[in-house]
């Protein structure tokens, strides 16, 4: 008997392939250990890891840490990588999905109007707040507060609009709102001039040394922002054929569009109120990948975290080292290294994803 | 049974009804050709029908009637081929038909073996076995439409809505598009709908055809009954003639006596 077993016609969705996903993983490693390692303080790979070994119990290990060193370590150096690592895969992947949802390569997560209400928050903060209130604790809520208000008033004029409710829509009442928004934080910034350079500095991104606190804060935002999308991440890819044909197969466009962009900003209001307005990795990360991959949105989603969060902790490593003790911004060093990066990956690939 | 029945359907755009008291049923397993000259409301009636566009009136498919549906549910009962449907071009021919399978998942499912069957499936009666892992962007005009029409028939709805299948076609992919879509019907059961501009390849296939006027039934049966030299004269504004060949009618257009002395 020959074999004629139907060869039948095999159908598949490039999901995440394995060698995209160990690439992926692989880079956020390499990122983790950079960033863990590099300081002013030396503290050897073998005794990060006897230290490491200690704390999760593995018997025969014990660090040879001094207390300086013990704290440096897990007080500063890990969960700064953590939060790096939580924002810039936050980033990543709400601008993916903003990308996804309006069609539209240039969206970033500031889109909606997000870094303009995260601005203004953070600048009545610096300008108005007593100097011990507003240190560690006011001035990331009021930044979350400020992007989030801006927000729910970018979707407010978006659905106010008499016209059909569409995507484009909703990215020009985003950008109506920005531009109030900017509008009033020049004005606050102008009447508190003293106060410039601290505003300037937040604007322009950094990853705070705030040990666990900040850590906590955003944690919950950002775990759910990607629980959210990842799980819709093949509606995502429904959606890049446009809103008439998404609802023609049975997609409730508006519903999974608000619960995305929801999602999206939520997590991306987090991340800003900590860390600032760090431009860049919400647009080149998912580009490069795509670039590179040439996958749908369900293998971007998942990919654009890992890279993003690998992206911001390397990025972190040079704002923080390269003119130590001094810190350049972050929002400078995603630029500076990551537009040549890209122009390179432009140069290199013929494109295909999304 | 019917399996598409509308009610009094009217819907207003920019303030001007598009689609004007429309009164239509259709029965399981008919070939329904919708014809009128641009702006008669064809693409809109189709987009009622689907649920894109609010309508008054009701409209219901296979007994039910489309307000109750959940969006799902509808879409497992009709299928739509746009006129112009986005292809992204990075998405795999594969990928693409398994998009038909949306009704049928939930919100967070995945594809299963049974979807990736029914896809498979659908290349097949389409020709396209082996396109599987093809991009969109690197397929001809012919095949990018067979690969729409099988996301449709991946879809497995009773109904599909085609918006001028053979806009984008030459004659022989014409031909070939309408002799499967035939076929497809027969081997079933679908029910087409299908907006046409061309009419006499609109009169080879058709059983019915429904000729729409400012968004009124202006005509309504068989192909011969419905494209008769005064119809499409008054209402296409076209010199034409009528010429049956083999039981069905051909629509020719003749250039009017007036144009012809026009250089003396």
């Amino acid at each position: 008997m020959s074999a004629t077993a139907a060869p039948s016609t095999r159908v598949r969705a490039r999901g995440l392939t394995p060698v995209w996903a160990g690439a992926a993983v692989a880079f956020l490693v390499f990122s983790v250990v950079v960033g863990v390692l590099v300081g002013p303080i030396d503290i050897g790979i073998d005794r990060v890891l006897a230290s490491v070994g200690e704390r999760l119990h593995v018997p025969g290990v014990t660090s040879d840490l001094t207390p300086t060193e013990e704290a440096i370590l897990w007080e500063i150096r890990v969960p700064r990588v953590v939060l790096a690592a939580l924002v810039g895969g936050m980033l990543a992947l709400a601008g993916a999905t903003y990308q996804g949802v309006f069609r539209n390569p240039l969206a970033d997560p500031y889109l909606l109007g997000v870094a303009a209400g995260a601005g203004l928050g953070a600048t009545i903060a610096i300008a108005y707040l007593p100097e011990g209130l507003r240190g560690q604790r006011a001035l990331p809520l009021a930044a979350f507060v400020g992007g989030a208000v801006a927000v729910v008033l970018t979707y407010a004029v978006g659905r106010s609009a008499r016209r059909e409710r569409d995507a484009a829509t909703l990215v020009l009442a985003g950008v109506t709102v920005a531009a109030f928004f900017t509008a009033w934080q020049t004005f606050v910034q102008q009447r508190n001039s003293e106060t410039l350079q601290q505003v300037y500095t937040w604007i322009l991104g950094n990853i705070p040394s705030t040990g666990w606190a900040d850590v906590v804060l955003i944690l919950p935002y950002v775990a759910v922002a990607t629980v959210v999308i990842l799980a819709l991440r093949r509606v995502v890819d429904v959606l890049s054929l446009g809103d008439d044909e998404a609802a023609s197969l049975g997609v409730n466009v508006g519903r999974v569009r608000l619960a995305l962009v929801v999602a999206a900003t939520l997590g991306t209001a987090a991340a800003v109120a900590v860390s600032g307005l760090i431009g860049f990795v919400g647009i080149i990360v998912p580009h490069a990948i795509r670039l590179l991959s040439g996958v749908g949105y369900r293998a971007l989603l998942p990919l654009s975290v890992v890279v993003g969060a690998g992206f911001l902790v390397l990025a972190d490593v040079i704002a923080r080292t390269a003119l130590s003790p001094a810190e350049i911004p972050l929002g400078v060093v995603t630029a500076f290294f990551g537009a040549p990066f890209f122009a390179l990956v432009l140069r290199s690939t013929r494109g295909g994803g999304p | 049974m019917t399996a598409i029945a509308l009610d009094n359907v009217t819907v207003v755009l920019g303030g001007r009804p598009v689609v004007d008291r429309i009164e239509l049923d259709v029965a399981e397993g008919e070939w329904l050709a919708l014809i009128g000259p641009n702006g008669a409301g064809k693409t809109t009636l189709l987009r009622a029908i689907a649920r894109l566009v609010p309508y008054s009136g009701s409209i219901a498919l296979a007994g039910r009637d489309t307000s109750d549906l959940r969006r799902a549910e509808l879409a497992r009962l009709v299928a739509v081929v746009p006129q112009e449907p986005s292809t992204p071009p990075w998405m795999t021919v594969g990928e693409y038909v398994l998009v038909g399978r949306t009704p049928h998942l939930g919100p967070l499912a995945k594809e299963g073996a049974r979807d990736r069957e029914a896809a498979a499936r659908a290349l097949s009666r389409l020709d396209l076995d082996g396109f599987g892992e093809r991009r969109l962007g690197t397929l001809s005009g012919g095949e990018k439409q067979r690969v729409v029409v099988a996301r449709a028939l991946a879809q497995e709805a009773l109904i599909v809505l085609l918006d001028e299948p053979t806009a984008a076609l030459d004659i022989g992919h014409q031909q070939q598009a309408l002799e499967l879509l035939d076929l497809l019907r027969a081997e079933s059961g679908l029910t087409l709908v299908a907006a046409m501009h061309d009419l006499t390849l609109a009169a080879q296939y058709a059983d019915r055809m429904v000729l729409l006027d400012s968004g009124r039934v202006v005509a309504d049966g068989a192909p011969r009954e419905v494209l008769t030299e005064e119809a499409i004269s008054r209402h296409y504004g076209a010199v034409i003639d009528v010429v049956p060949i083999d039981g069905r009618v051909a629509v020719i257009p003749r250039r009017s006596p007036a144009s012809n002395t026009q250089t003396t």
